[in-house]
């Protein structure tokens, strides 16, 4: 908002491939996580364990299946508080729809459908009513959970069929669990389609200049409104896995996961403002907070106090990158 | 171009009494001056949190931590007086706006130094406070017996036929409506909101009113932290859980344009007596209290789809912008 003049420093030839990748900020995060891996081994013994390490991952499997959605959603420059509500609104869909009978398919998919109308509707508003996504999200953000207490109250579903719990609990070989699985086909979709597509291209346009993105042709309106499906998909797909691993419904069910879903994007090197970030950094920031997590939980720092710490990540990630620079323009001066 | 009467606030205003009316052509009681009272004291804290709110969407932010800055300074202000049963609540609620003022302070540095996005700002520190009224109570409650009688009779002493709770909130109103219209800095957030360059070259500093609104907006919550926890004579981690959201509400539907520079004191101030109308009611239609949730959600999209129809402007486009329907 500051009105300083800028000026560009335009270099005489470009750094070569490798010290591009070497300086980029998913080498910087890479380094991080490697850190914390070996400080965390020697801080607990029970760190190093296939089983304990495949445990550690369920803290992030389903925060980054929508972290990768929401990636997207923020390089164009729209943003979803309302994924956690989603979740709830998805799982409360599920156990009322298990009190009528139905079996394993027909929960997944209600709880898929449920993911996808919300972000409909988050999508509607945003794209054809043209309102800031801020707003509708923080209002659906309410309004979502607020149909799961209304359906609810402070009730619970429970008795979910043995079938439906091999999402969150299911093991595909040895340590490897099914939500791992679903995480890494997601990332590979993710990757392909922001970084190898149209589209992909399409979403970085419009996060950068979404004007000049309608003049050459793109349909933001379009393209943002898939991104706001999207986003409610992987949120379906993400509740699917919880109601699985809890085995209940509960309506406040993920509260607060909003914030490490954006906390990961953001770690993960994707600029908030809207036009550049990678999916490979979101894996490796999805990984970071899930060993700093597991860690801090070995240690027994109790989940507000982690909560602290994301919340500490998430701006300082922000400001260190501003204040370094703000640092090297006053020694230049 | 001034209009006699807002249109916003007096269409805002038929509705709280339509929906009055509707109340108590059922439940005649309602509508009994000393319940509209209550209801007006009931809805007291989120007056004052609204109008500090409505300063800072003002500006082009948001402030998300209001409810943890409220529960912190309450948490806070508690444990004092547990510690110090002899301090007079002057300086107990000089203590409340000071911290409240310092968290709003931490916001404002970060907005205004980094220009890192307010929402980003304020949902990590609204976290990070609630985490840090773990760290400092240990996951304590504090109880109202543990309290001075001081302290949590002090928002229910009665002044000329109404609590301390509701003056405090018909004092910020008038402030407001001073500080909004009258002063230098209330016209600056105006000027702010409604274009930032055009703020620039006529000598206002964005980044430094920015700054001051989330002081406000932090010093009233920090006000209302006490106010809070002195009147339901309890305080623990999770007080005012959610209430952030609320808050946006009421000034949403207050007609505060979320994109900054438009909305009145008087707005802000329907907008979170409509809502305080609306919670009180459910209880006597019979309607369960866990409907307000979606109630406050329902209210902020019609709001803001509503105001955006409104404020669209009329005339031919020359050059479409990707921002507006296609």
């Amino acid at each position: 908002m500051t009105d300083a003049t800028q000026t560009r420093h335009v270099p005489d030839r470009l750094s070569s491939r490798a010290a591009r990748i070497f300086k980029s900020w998913e080498a910087l995060l890479l380094a991080v996580a490697i850190a914390i891996f070996v400080i965390n081994s020697f801080a607990s013994p029970y760190f190093l364990n296939a089983w304990n390490l495949s445990d550690a991952t369920f803290n992030f499997t389903e925060k980054a299946m929508i972290a990768f959605a929401m990636a997207l959603l923020i390089i164009s420059g729209e943003i979803d508080l309302s994924v956690a509500s989603i979740i709830a609104l998805a799982s409360t869909a599920m156990g009322l729809a298990l009190q009528y009978g139905a079996g394993t398919p027909e929960l997944v998919i209600i709880g898929l459908t449920v993911g996808v109308l919300c972000g409909a509707f988050n999508g509607f508003f945003v794209t054809v009513l043209g309102l800031p996504s801020i707003v509708v999200t923080i209002g659906t953000m309410s309004l979502f959970r607020g149909i799961s207490f209304i359906i609810l109250g402070d009730d619970a579903f429970r008795g979910y069929p043995p079938s439906f719990s091999w999402f969150g609990q299911g093991y595909i070989y040895w340590v490897f669990t099914v939500e791992m699985l679903l995480f890494v086909i997601i990332a590979i979709i993710y990757g392909v389609l922001l970084h190898k597509t149209n589209f992909g291209r399409a979403v970085y346009a419009i996060g950068n200049n979404p004007t000049g993105a309608l003049f050459s042709g793109i349909r933001v309106q379009r393209v943002k409104f898939i991104l706001f499906l999207l986003t409610g998909l992987m949120s379906g797909i993400a509740a699917v896995c919880l109601t699985s691993r809890l085995g209940s419904t509960r309506p406040s069910i993920a509260t607060g996961m909003e914030l490490e879903v954006v906390t990961m994007v953001v770690l993960g090197g994707v600029n908030i403002l809207g036009g550049s970030g990678t999916i490979p950094g979101v894996v490796i920031a999805a990984f970071v907070m899930g060993l700093v997590t597991f860690g801090l939980g070995l240690l027994n720092v109790p989940g507000i106090v982690m909560s602290i710490f994301i919340g500490l990540l998430l701006i300082g990630v922000i400001a260190l990158p501003r204040l370094w620079a703000m640092a090297a323009a006053r020694r230049k001066s | 171009m001034t209009r006699l009467i807002p249109v916003r606030e007096t269409i805002l205003g038929a509705a709280i009494l339509v929906l009055l009316l509707l109340i108590s052509s059922r439940f005649a009681g309602f509508v009994a001056p000393s319940n509209l009272a209550n209801v007006f004291n009931d809805t007291a804290p989120l007056i004052i949190l609204a109008l500090g709110q409505m300063v800072v969407i003002l500006t082009r932010c948001i402030d998300l931590s209001v409810a943890a800055n409220l529960a912190l300074t309450g948490m806070a202000v508690a444990m004092i007086n547990v510690a110090m049963p002899s301090l007079p609540i002057p300086v107990i609620i000089a203590i409340a706006v000071l911290l409240g003022a310092i968290m709003g302070a931490i916001n404002g540095v970060l907005v205004w130094k980094l220009s890192i996005p307010p929402i980003v700002v304020t949902l990590g520190t609204m976290t990070i406070f609630r985490g840090i009224i773990f760290l400092i109570s240990d996951g304590k409650w504090v109880n109202s017996h543990e309290m001075s009688p001081a302290f949590t009779d002090f928002p229910r002493m009665v002044l000329l036929g109404l609590p301390v709770l509701s003056w405090a909130a018909i004092i910020t109103i008038i402030l407001f409506g001073i500080m909004m219209a009258r002063t230098q800095f209330g016209r600056s957030i105006f000027a702010v909101g409604g274009n930032p360059h055009a703020a620039v070259y006529t000598g206002i500093d964005v980044g430094k009113t920015q700054f001051w609104a989330f002081v406000v907006s932090g010093a009233l919550a920090g006000l209302t932290g006490y106010l809070w926890v002195s009147r339901f004579a309890v305080a623990y981690v999770d007080i005012a859980g959610g209430f952030e959201l609320e808050v946006v509400a009421a000034c949403v539907i207050g007609g505060i344009s979320i994109a900054g520079g438009v909305g009145s004191v008087g707005g802000a101030v329907l907008g979170a007596i409509f809502l305080g109308v609306v919670k009180n009611a459910l209880p006597v239609v019979n309607i369960s209290p866990f409907w307000q949730l979606a109630i406050s959600g329902s209210a902020i999209l019609i709001a803001v789809a509503f105001n955006a129809r409104a404020g669209r402007t009329k005339g031919r486009i020359i050059l479409k912008s990707a921002e507006a329907t296609q």
